[in-house]
């Protein structure tokens, strides 16, 4: 089946260039049969594309290692979930899941604008092609999923046991969705320039793709950062890594393009800065791609080259060349339709909003490039680290939050200040109120950026809350509705708008979470012993005794040993248990005793959380196992040769030795708090995107009448 | 105030906070930067962020102090570092690491914290860093 | 000799699927329909936008006089659009059927 798989991908790389060809043919002539034909092409190379993707699958559920991927990242006793995620957890399967789904996004959108679009859509295609063969080569010249081992090893390496976590797996499509979804904005944009059609049917079409790939992008960014929190052991959510920057960098930009765009297709402004921002997103977007699997930033996180970091240097630098080309030889149709009326305006703050989003990229770009930078300034190659990360992202997240809650008061075009100082009223004030509780009730004027980000969080909800009661009381004046079904309608009608508000909504509580988290975080690293305690913060923790587990770890990840602690905290009146671990996963090393092989092999960290709105108490513990050093060195001399079912009664009796007696082990234990409103600020943002991105039914039933209207129209015209 | 002026104004408003930015920028990360080197160009007296790999055999504990060596990537000449703080859960010899810190009379004292040690997977990265 | 045969096989899909249009030349789609329904999206959007206006005055966000403005500007661009679909569809002005 693997030349199979191969033959997809090689028969898929000839349509998508077919694609290509047939479909500038078409643009070109104007010929409509070449058109379709090249659509066509896609929809084929989207189903070969599939089928390569469902044989690889299938592949390493049936753990198949006569397959050098599945050998390389998955092994027998791997549960079934992994194997499935494992796929993409190797660069070649990743590459496939890239194609897959840029294949399934461009055939969605080339099905729906199939009858508009006339002039665009061949060339976005034309476009949409080439990315696609570019993966596709990339995958059979030199990252092919689909090779295989002359000899099918018995067993396989395994999956690392760091990714062997829920939202480790989900993260990569998540994000290549986010990647790939700006791709369809940025395809219409470069034919929209082509043809010289700068209008807003361009966006009007790809919109709601930007946002489904905005939203995908943050729930992803979001997941590796939950993953971080709770699988690694160091307790924190975001460390300014460079592959972290590559995701985040494109998210701002793309946040920057949804709110610009809406200026565009209102007032036919900041067209020139639409197609810099779209074309920049995806630059960006492979830039991602590209950062976690490439030598570029070599003396920091990618240590030694991957075989394709120099192609994708290569693409991403036409890809600036043709888009910084086509924009400038377009500048003339490019010019806004509108002037900028009023300083008070929606759009007036948009523009405010993209510079400061596009600012905050900038900072990001520089330090995570830093490294290059300083090495061709100056010749010596430095870095920075996260501190200096917070202290240049701070100001700019605390105006940005700001303007989260003024943008949605005003109004396009021009607002009457009279009438914004009276929408204003009860917000600010109400930001008043919560200054003076914050200075009275807390510690929060330790830190002046967080007393200001708090107050502008405030100020933004109260904004929104305001929105929505002053919009229902509104409707309900006109319509007498009830007040939840003046709710539910007044949103149902205006989806864009209030989804939008709630997805501020939802953001400003993110950054309120990551503001206390961060100013106001408590943490201890001690060593103890089974009795000893410990005071953290307001809590004391008491390490009550040593815990040994074979064979089945609680998370599920398939770990052979478990050794951890039972840990009490307690607070107040409040008291609980916490059972921290780490789990031990064997090696295949043959350097390595029968015995030490499982001892010796990777060791993740199982953190225990407890959770709650007011703060989370994070726990990890990391066993000493020096104790156990020489009875191991001895029973790898004693037990070389034994059965399988002896070797296991000796490291049973050996984890027993750790649990009846262990040395003083590690602790991390962090109190941080509302760090939970993290993830519950971005869960509120995603629901405030999809309910934008949701298809009004009235504009569908419309849809559906003029396409009748039309069609008898042609078919009365052709009797 | 006519429109066009009004434009001109914003213009040079945006072009002056765009200069700002860029030297606050530049000024920021080349005062706050810590150079990289490998094991084998350490001197004295600087502080660096070391890239390399851990010898082999040359972990060792001492209470709440970790201790090992690290060499260039593609050399033998090894340098030995204590360090206090997370160990990052990869962290083993044989192992890429990086950590930050000053050389003092021949040994590297780590900055707390800063050790990041990458896993062998080509692709994946998984780091610890604080 | 897998490879090869799926090669052999999947390629004669493909172009069968591709080749079809190509076939039939005849079947041309007329070319405004396109063009229809891009204004219909435009007029959808400009409804949307005239209805915002309306919803923003009634917040209390534009004064009326402000509100009164900027309706009759939104109004002026939608009977732009209208016009032109009218004259793509063969509608009279007050949106009956039938030839110009």
């Amino acid at each position: 089946m693997a030349g199979v798989g191969s033959a997809c991908l090689a028969i898929a790389l000839l349509t998508a260039l077919y694609a290509v060809a047939a479909s500038i043919r078409g643009a070109r002539t104007g010929r409509r049969e070449w058109v379709t034909s090249g659509r066509r092409a896609m929809y084929c190379m989207a189903g070969l594309c599939v089928g390569a993707f469902v044989i690889l699958e299938a592949a390493f559920l049936r753990s198949d290692f006569s397959y050098r991927l599945v050998a390389e990242g998955s092994s027998t006793d791997t549960p079934t979930f992994y194997k499935v995620t494992a796929v993409w957890a190797t660069q070649d399967g990743s590459l496939l899941l890239w194609a897959t789904l840029l294949s399934l996004f461009a055939t969605a959108v080339l099905f729906l604008t199939r009858r508009s679009l006339r002039d665009i859509a061949p060339w976005a295609t034309a476009v949409l092609g080439v990315v696609a063969a570019f993966f596709l080569c990339l995958m059979l010249g030199w990252e092919n999923p689909f090779d295989t081992l002359a000899v099918a090893p018995q067993e396989g390496a395994g999956l690392n046991p760091l990714l062997r976590h829920p939202a480790m797996m989900i993260h990569p499509p998540m994000l290549y969705t986010g990647y790939v979804g700006f791709s369809i904005p940025f395809a219409f944009a470069i034919g929209a320039l082509i043809t010289r059609h700068t209008g807003a049917d361009w966006i009007r079409a790809t919109r709601r793709f930007a946002l489904i790939a905005w939203t995908f992008l943050g729930a992803g960014i979001m997941l590796g950062a939950l993953w971080s929190y709770t699988e690694l052991g160091w307790g924190g959510y975001w460390a300014w890594d460079p592959v972290e920057n590559a995701s985040l960098m494109p998210w701002l930009v793309g946040t920057a393009f949804l709110h610009s765009i809406m200026v565009q297709e209102k007032r036919g402004m900041l067209k020139v800065w639409n197609a810099s921002l779209i074309c920049a997103t995806f630059v960006l977007a492979l830039l991602g791609t590209f950062l976690v699997r490439s030598g570029i930033l070599d003396s920091i996180h990618a240590f030694g080259a991957s075989t394709i970091g120099v192609q994708m240097l290569v693409f991403i630098a036409c890809v600036i060349a043709l888009s910084a080309g086509l924009i400038v030889a377009r500048l003339p149709d490019l010019r806004s339709e509108a002037k900028l009326d009023s300083l008070l305006s929606r759009e007036a703050f948009f523009l405010l909003n993209n510079l400061v989003l596009v600012g905050l990229c900038l900072v990001i770009m520089w330090g995570t490039f830093f490294p290059l930078i300083s090495e061709a300034l100056t010749g010596t190659e430095a870095s920075v680290g996260p501190p200096w990360f917070d202290r240049l992202t701070t100001p700019l997240a605390i105006v940005l939050v700001l303007l989260t809650g003024i943008g949605p008061v005003l109004a396009w075009r021009r607002v009457t200040p009279r009438s914004m100082l009276r929408i204003l009223r009860a917000p600010v004030t109400a930001t008043g109120f919560a200054v003076v509780a914050l200075l009275a009730f807390t510690d929060a004027a330790k830190s002046l950026p967080s007393l200001l980000m708090f107050s502008f969080v405030a100020f933004v909800l109260v904004v929104v809350a305001q929105e929505f009661w002053r919009g229902t009381r509104a409707r309900r004046v006109m319509t007498g509705e009830s007040w939840p079904r003046a709710l539910a309608r007044l949103t149902g009608r205006n989806r864009r708008r209030y989804g939008g508000f709630l997805a501020h909504a939802g953001i400003a509580v993110l950054f309120l979470g990551v503001a206390a988290s961060s100013a106001f975080i408590q943490q201890r690293d001690v060593r103890l012993s089974p009795g000893d305690t410990v005071k953290v913060g307001d809590y004391k923790v008491t390490y009550e005794r040593a815990t040994a587990k074979l064979g089945g770890d609680s998370g599920g990840t398939g770990a052979p040993i478990s050794l951890g602690a039972v840990m009490r905290v307690q607070r107040g009146g409040e008291s609980y248990i916490l059972r921290p671990s780490r789990n031990y996963y064997s090696t295949t090393d043959p350097s390595k005793g029968v015995i030490s092989r499982f001892f010796d092999g990777e060791a993740t960290s199982e953190v225990d959380v407890r959770w709650g709105l007011r703060r989370d108490f994070w726990l990890a513990v990391r066993p000493d196992l020096v104790s156990l050093e020489k009875p191991i060195a001895r029973a790898d001399r004693r037990f070389a040769d034994s059965p399988g079912q002896v070797q296991a009664v000796v490291i049973q009796a050996l984890t027993e030795l750790y649990r009846q007696d262990p040395p003083p082990a590690a602790f991390r234990a962090i109190v941080s708090p509302l760090v939970t409103w993290i993830w519950i600020g971005g869960a509120i943002a995603v629901l405030g995107a999809l309910v934008a991105a949701w298809p009004s039914p009235e504009a569908r039933l419309r849809r559906v009448r003029s396409l009748y209207a039309a069609r008898l129209g042609r078919e009365l015209s052709r009797a | 105030m006519d429109p066009s002026r009004k434009r001109k104004i914003r213009l040079a408003a945006a072009l002056a906070a765009a200069v700002c930015l860029a030297s606050v920028l530049a000024y920021t990360s080349f005062s706050a930067a810590s150079e990289a080197a490998k094991p084998s160009e350490l001197r004295e007296g600087h502080s660096y962020e070391v890239t390399g790999k851990v010898v082999d055999g040359s972990i060792a504990r001492a209470g709440n102090e970790l201790r090992f060596r690290i060499r260039d990537r593609d050399g033998s000449k090894s340098v030995p570092v204590t360090y206090t703080g997370s160990v990052p859960d990869p962290f083993r010899e044989g192992r890429e690491v990086i950590v930050s810190g000053e050389l003092k009379r021949g040994m590297f004292v780590a900055d707390r914290d800063s050790l990041v040690t990458k896993c062998p997977s080509k692709f994946t990265k998984q780091e610890q860093s604080s | 000799m897998e490879y090869a045969l799926a090669l052999l096989v999947l390629a004669a899909l493909v172009a069968v699927v591709v080749a079809r249009p190509l076939m039939r030349r005849g079947d041309e789609e007329r070319l405004e329909s396109g063009r229809i329904q891009e204004l219909s999206a435009a007029k959808e959007a400009k409804y949307r936008e005239i209805r915002d206006a309306e919803l923003d005055h009634q917040m209390g966000k534009l004064s009326r006089e402000d509100w009164r403005s900027v309706d009759r500007d939104l109004r002026g661009e939608a009977i732009v659009i209208l016009r032109e679909l009218d004259r793509l569809e063969g509608r009279q002005p007050d949106g009956v059927e039938g030839p110009a």
